[in-house]
């Protein structure tokens, strides 16, 4: 499964390490951030729960960079 | 200019005036260092909180971290040294500057692209009881009658009940001129209606409609990244740590050294060299520079009516060395016509005539072409007892005289000798014959676009080494269209499934290069897939071909696959330089800085000059229209 998120993010370097982070993170196949259209696309492992694993995402993310959002709907 | 980067615009300014200000105040000691920190933390608090906030999490190669420790440590040279506290406030001011100027550039780029493609329309007119409603044209439902008023863009696909307009379809196809419809005619969204008002019943929802799925490709696009951009953001991940060691081994080694041959070992100058390697380590021109390029070719495409789906189609379109051609709809036009007359008996315009009086009730493509070669078809011409035979043709009483208008079989049963013609014929024949005298025949074939041979030329010019022409026509009718457009290669009489087969061969080949496959989409899809490059041209409308293709074409003008391969080939020279440009600069100012040739000016140069610059060249590649 797919799903798309906004994020806010300031500088091109920040959201390689967001996409990096996001990628370690359990329960994601893989990510991809796009920094000219501040979107996160994430592709979910089968059975994970989006919105659980989305937390921890957000939370990896803060972590490689502390001025970074992403809006989970 | 958003909230934050008016903030941060006024902070520059605050900080950099104060920072002038004060070296005409003659200060000493602690006082002078007091004094200058206060543009130095205005400037850079937030920095500074970013990098303890870096320490906590364990990312030590943290940009601010790093022009936190580069600036803290000029400062105490500063403090141990003459007070030039200069230094650490401007490289933090430039930093700030570059930032600053980073986010505006990509904020007003992004802007202007989402502009270009400024097609999504904002609502559906509705008539409820003879008033006009604004809705939601998500919530409009298949096969509901919409009005479109001068003005206004086309929210959904549908057909036009009643009504005539010009249309303007430049935002999606990138073609300037206005096309007349009237009742009937197909439409589709995203277009502008320039003159009457449309009812138009819609033939889908909102989320099939053209312009919904030209928007969610063209907003995703640069979602599939480019080999440029994978290898920059590796080579950013190994370049700041790399950097970052570099600074220590220079800060401790030449010292240790000179102090081992008994020399004055000059902490502060080593200490300093190494400072301005941290200042460098920066990776942020080069990491920004390349997707903007990206984004703003593939823009700057869009608005050409050339839809690119991913940064990788662009990288791969730049580097395409064989194109392929479906012949039908992409090189020819896919309309038969009149292309030769040859009389017996009569002359060619009496020719024409019968056979078109014939054909007069007929809807086959042939007997539409017959009536196109000879307009004044309407004329008081008696024509009576049309007779169809399936398989041979029509015939028909014109004036009284019986005219029979089909293929050999149908010539030998009325009687009619056929004679054998000299020239050499490519396309349908179809005789001609009044009162079972033969009169002559005429020819109909596909024609080719008038565009085609100069879109072939151009090719070439922009560096396509070999152009192949597949086709499931006779090879007679193949050749000379091959002929006519100087095409390399022509494979003819192929199935669909024959194409893919021949474009595999050719993926095989290794003197091909990079494979792109044109086609008009309609039967194309394998094909389209299996190619490097699969282009769809005239796909408006047709889901498998924009579904299968890399790139989009939204008319169908062959002259549009030269333009979409200079736009990539432009944007990835842009994509070079910077490269090439951001790396070059930062490994010299590194060398220079390590034997004390640059100092911190020229490190902050390497790094906001350098992104500057970069982000500058990156917008170029947006600029396409006189390509």
């Amino acid at each position: 499964m797919k799903k798309t998120y906004k994020i806010d993010v300031d500088c091109a370097n920040c959201a390689n390490k967001m996409e990096a982070a996001a990628k370690k993170t359990e329960g994601v196949k893989d990510a991809v951030v796009n920094f000219m259209t501040l979107k996160m696309t994430v592709e979910f492992e089968e059975g994970a729960d989006p919105a659980a694993v989305m937390k921890q995402v957000a939370k990896n993310c803060k972590k490689v960079e502390s001025d970074c959002e992403i809006f989970l709907k | 200019m958003s909230k934050k980067q008016k903030k941060n615009l006024i902070r520059i300014i605050v900080s950099a005036v104060l920072m002038a200000a004060f070296l005409f105040v003659p200060a000493e000691g602690v006082w002078r260092l007091l004094l200058f920190l206060i543009p130095y933390l205005i400037i850079g608090y937030d920095i500074l909180m970013k990098a303890a906030k870096g320490v906590k999490n364990l990312q030590p190669f943290d940009e601010c971290f790093l022009m936190a420790i580069a600036t803290i440590g000029a400062i105490i040279i500063a403090v141990m040294g003459e007070g030039d506290y200069l230094e650490a406030i401007a490289v933090m001011l430039f930093y700030q500057i570059g930032e600053w100027f980073q986010s505006y550039a990509v904020g007003k780029s992004r802007k202007n692209i989402s502009e270009l493609m400024d097609i999504r329309p904002d609502y559906a007119n509705i008539e409820k009881d003879g008033v006009l409603e604004q809705v939601d044209p998500d919530e409009v439902e298949t096969g509901s009658v919409i009005v479109v008023k001068a003005g206004e863009k086309i929210p959904i696909d549908g057909v036009i009940i009643e009504g005539e307009s010009v249309l303007n379809t430049s935002a999606l196809t990138g073609e300037s001129l206005p096309r007349d419809v009237m009742t009937g005619d197909e439409v589709i969204s995203g277009c502008i209606n320039m003159t009457g008002l449309l009812r138009i019943r819609t033939t889908s929802e909102f989320g099939e409609s053209t312009v919904s799925k030209i928007l969610d490709l063209v907003e995703n696009a640069s979602s599939r990244k480019s080999k440029s951009e994978n290898f920059i953001s590796k080579f950013a991940r190994v370049y700041t740590p790399a950097v970052v060691c570099g600074a220590l081994v220079l800060a401790v080694l030449p010292p240790l050294l000179m102090m081992l041959f008994g020399q004055n070992a000059g902490w502060g100058t080593w200490i300093y060299r190494a400072l301005t390697f941290l200042v460098i380590s920066c990776p942020c021109a080069l990491v920004i520079s390349i997707p903007l390029s990206f984004f703003a070719g593939i823009g700057g495409a869009g608005r050409e009516g050339v839809l690119v789906k991913g940064s990788d189609c662009l990288e791969a379109l730049a580097g395409t060395k064989t194109i392929v051609f479906d012949k039908t709809g992409t090189l020819t036009a896919g309309i038969f016509a009149v292309t030769a007359v040859h009389p017996e008996q009569a002359d060619e315009n009496t020719l024409l005539h019968m056979a078109a009086h014939v054909e007069r009730y007929s809807s086959h493509p042939i007997a539409v072409s017959l009536r196109e070669a000879y307009p004044d078809e309407h004329d008081d011409c008696e024509i009576t007892d049309i007779q169809e035979t399936a398989g041979c043709g029509v015939s028909a009483k014109v004036n009284g005289a019986a005219v029979c208008v089909g293929n050999l079989k149908m010539m030998q049963a009325v009687g009619a000798k056929v004679e054998q013609c000299p020239h050499k014929h490519t396309g349908t024949i179809i005789h001609v014959a009044k009162d079972g005298v033969y009169l002559g025949h005429i020819e109909i074939s596909d024609r080719v676009k008038p565009t085609a041979k100069q879109a072939v030329e151009q090719l070439r010019q922009a560096g396509i080494r070999q152009t192949v022409m597949l086709t499931g026509d006779n090879a007679q009718a193949a050749q000379a269209a091959a002929e006519e457009l100087t095409i390399d290669k022509v494979y003819s009489g192929l199935l669909p499934a024959d194409k893919v087969t021949r474009v595999e061969e050719l993926l095989n080949n290794r003197d091909s290069g990079i494979v792109a496959f044109a086609g008009d989409g309609i039967n194309d899809a394998p094909v389209l897939t299996r190619a490097d490059v699969g282009i769809a041209m005239g796909a408006l409308g047709s889901d498998a071909a924009i579904e299968a293709a890399d790139v989009v074409l939204m008319d169908d003008d062959p002259l549009k696959i030269a333009k979409a391969i200079r736009i990539a080939r432009r944007c990835m020279r842009i994509v070079r330089e910077n490269i090439w440009f951001s790396i070059g600069v930062k490994l010299i100012c590194l060398v220079l800085g390590a034997v004390g040739l640059a100092n911190m000016w020229i490190a902050i140069f390497a790094d906001v000059g350098v992104m500057v610059l970069a982000v500058l060249n990156a917008v170029r590649a947006m600029m396409v229209k006189n390509l």
